[in-house]
């Protein structure tokens, strides 16, 4: 992990006009490099010196600069088009990546944040509430990540206990009530492994969320816009529509704990990641989501509001599609449609 | 007595099969290792020594006894085949959707592949995979009894058993039949990826079904449940019922004992733990299983 500070952006990466300047990364913004993003690095340093130069010597280098934006955009292509199944791991963890609360910020207004699940408390890895979506009104909820180490902590790393779920339900039930659609954004490392979590039923939470998702009347869609591990991910993720966005990952368990129980130890992570097939490409593959949204090149960080406009676009179209389908239609394909997942094979005795 | 924790991995990564490689096991993990392999060498043998209280009896004795301690009343772990003797009246019952088997649609390989995995499972268990399922009477009460084997890649939860779940349910619908589902998994089968992930979703959509039918779902837990058995059918019952001291959970506790770096406290998971914190409708023996399950039928039926 490299870190450098960006004092502006690339143009290329500024002349997206729809969006304003500021919902890109904020001002000021350290930017994390991982690895294979170094590259990536050292052309920004290179742009970032070569502006000092033309502010001290007055010679004009934009020509230059142009060059390098240029080859910027196109070593973050090369470098999504090439990456491994693990490095897209890594892409999905990237700490700049935007988080539940962006997305909800860039897609959406009037958000009225709702808190707890009427029982124990709040649980600050689960957020949610309503919000105006292309005019209409959505119930959204998500995990949420932490962007620094204080809020990491705050945020529990993305990862619920029981109340997080019991306070997802509670928020979809009140979407149910009304009728509004619901919209989940899943980013999680698993549901959280403590003992207060098992006191509490960890398990009976996720079990539960699983089973009335597959009964709420309204229509429901999931996406996938970090990590999507296990039963912590699926506690929120059962939908007529589910979506990946472009580099998440989604599978039964995370790579580094699939290689401790079935390679016997930490170092096959890479090949785990590799043999789970977790990608969005390998997901749409197996008809286990519905489709991939599409990220900018080098991954949804280097530009938050391409992000959350392609996920908006997704959203607006397949809320259309569903809202017009009668609620038990609904059901019956949502059951139908995961009833479908799995293979096998039928032999004579 | 400071108890060794349990832990399903040998288990779910299939090495029980393999005894150099569940000794591995233990070497690597020192005093938090599974005592599975240990166990399978004693119940092949003649005498059994209960884990609990050293107390020593024949096969025949146990079998007598339903394979419950007969000193200290620890529950050893047994098969679907066992628990359709004990369950069905006259032992007799009609083993359901015989015909499925796995297959490695992924191509996935771990320390083997999972081809050869399942393979080796075949031919050494006489087992299709890690659920059975049955319709039959008890006490003259007709159900259908899904059962989980343990012995089967660590009772792992893949496409096979929540296609067997599937039919079971439609089974059930179709024919207005109660269902029970006897659990016993250390989770989720890691060598079908997602695939095995979305049997929670697949088996919980069913159960939707089923409550629509207005038939009652009985979840009875035996030792161990763990992770995905738990997140769906497994605490999805009108009644969740449980064996006592079976380990039931989210995570296992090897991982929470890493998550919060102290030692478990006493029970912690264990049948009693979940009914005090208000998993469980009842805990129920298994001598008294068949009388009790029959009762709460009934109870269903008027
Ligand atoms: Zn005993």
């Amino acid at each position: 992990m490299f870190l450098t500070k960006i004092s502006g952006y690339p143009s290329e990466i500024l002349n997206f006009d729809a969006y304003q300047e500021e919902k890109i990364m904020p001002q000021d913004q350290v930017r994390q490099f991982l690895d294979f993003e170094k590259p990536i690095k050292d052309l920004l340093d290179e742009i970032e010196l070569t502006k000092e130069r033309t502010e001290k010597t007055k010679i004009d280098l934009s020509d230059q600069v142009a060059q390098l934006e240029q080859k910027v955009a196109e070593t973050r292509k090369n470098i999504t088009g090439n990456l491994t199944d693990w490095q897209r791991v890594q892409l999905s963890r990237h700490p700049d990546r935007p988080y539940t609360h962006k997305y909800i910020e860039l897609m959406t207004e009037n958000y009225v944040e709702l808190y707890g699940d009427r029982n124990i408390k709040d649980d600050k890895a689960m957020v949610g509430g309503f919000a105006t979506l292309d005019g209409q009104t959505v119930m959204i909820i998500g995990q949420q990540k932490g962007s620094n180490t204080k809020k990491r902590q705050l945020r529990n790393f993305g990862m619920a206990n029981p109340e997080g779920y019991r306070k997802a339900l509670r928020l979809m039930k009140l979407a149910e009530k009304f009728n509004k659609p619901i919209i989940t954004l899943i980013d999680t490392p698993g549901a959280f492994p403590g003992l207060e979590a098992e006191e509490r039923g960890q398990g009976e939470a996720i079990a539960r969320n699983i089973y009335e998702m597959m009964r709420l009347k309204v229509p429901v869609i999931c996406v996938i816009i970090g990590e999507g591990a296990s039963g912590g991910a699926l506690g929120i993720g059962v939908g007529d529509r589910v979506f990946m966005m472009e580099n998440t990952w989604y599978t039964v368990i995370s790579p580094e704990n699939c290689s401790t129980i079935l390679w016997r130890s930490w170092d096959f992570k890479m090949k785990a990641a590799e043999q789970l097939k977790l990608t969005s490409a390998k997901m749409k593959e197996f008809g286990l989501i519905d489709g991939i949204v599409p990220e900018p090149e080098g991954g949804a960080h280097w530009n938050y509001s391409v992000a959350a406009h392609n996920l908006k676009q997704q959203l607006i179209a397949s809320l259309k599609e569903l809202k017009p389908k009668d609620p038990q239609q609904r059901i019956n394909d949502r059951i139908e449609k995961f009833s479908r997942m799995g293979f096998w094979e039928e032999y004579k005795q | 007595m400071s108890k060794e924790i349990e832990d399903f991995d040998a288990d779910l990564s299939g090495a029980g099969q393999d005894k150099d490689k569940a000794g591995w096991f233990k070497r690597i993990k020192k005093g938090i290792l599974t005592k599975t392999s240990e166990k399978r060498e004693t119940q092949e043998g003649l005498w059994t020594k209960c884990p609990e209280c050293n107390y020593i009896s024949t096969q025949t004795e146990l079998k007598e006894q339903q394979y419950v301690c007969p000193k200290c009343g620890y529950h050893h772990r047994i098969s679907s085949l066992q628990y359709y003797d004990i369950l069905f009246d006259n032992q007799e019952y009609t083993e359901l959707f015989t015909n499925i088997r796995g297959r490695d649609f992924l191509g996935f390989t771990d320390l083997k592949p999972y081809k050869k995995r399942l393979e080796d499972f075949w031919s050494n268990t006489n087992m299709d995979d890690s659920m059975r399922v049955a319709v039959g009477k008890a006490e003259g009460e007709g159900l259908v009894v899904a059962a989980m084997d343990f012995a089967f890649i660590g009772g792992s939860l893949g496409s096979v058993a929540g296609e067997k779940f599937a039919r079971a349910v439609d089974h059930c619908i179709q024919h207005r039949l109660p269902f029970m589902c006897i659990c016993k998994s250390g989770g989720a089968r890691m060598m079908e990826s997602a695939f095995s992930l979305m049997q929670l979703a697949k088996t919980s959509g069913k159960l939707s079904q089923l409550t629509d039918a207005q038939l009652p779902y009985i979840s009875f837990l035996t030792d161990p449940s763990f992770g995905g058995i738990t997140a769906s059918f497994g605490m999805l019952g009108d009644l969740n019922i449980a064996e006592p001291g079976a380990l039931i959970g989210f995570a296992g506790p090897r991982v929470i004992k890493e998550t919060i770096k102290k030692d478990l406290p006493e029970g912690f998971q264990r049948s009693e733990f979940l009914l005090e914190h208000g998993f469980l409708d009842f805990i129920v023996n298994r001598k008294d299983l068949k009388h009790k399950l029959a009762v709460v039928l009934r109870h269903f039926r008027n």
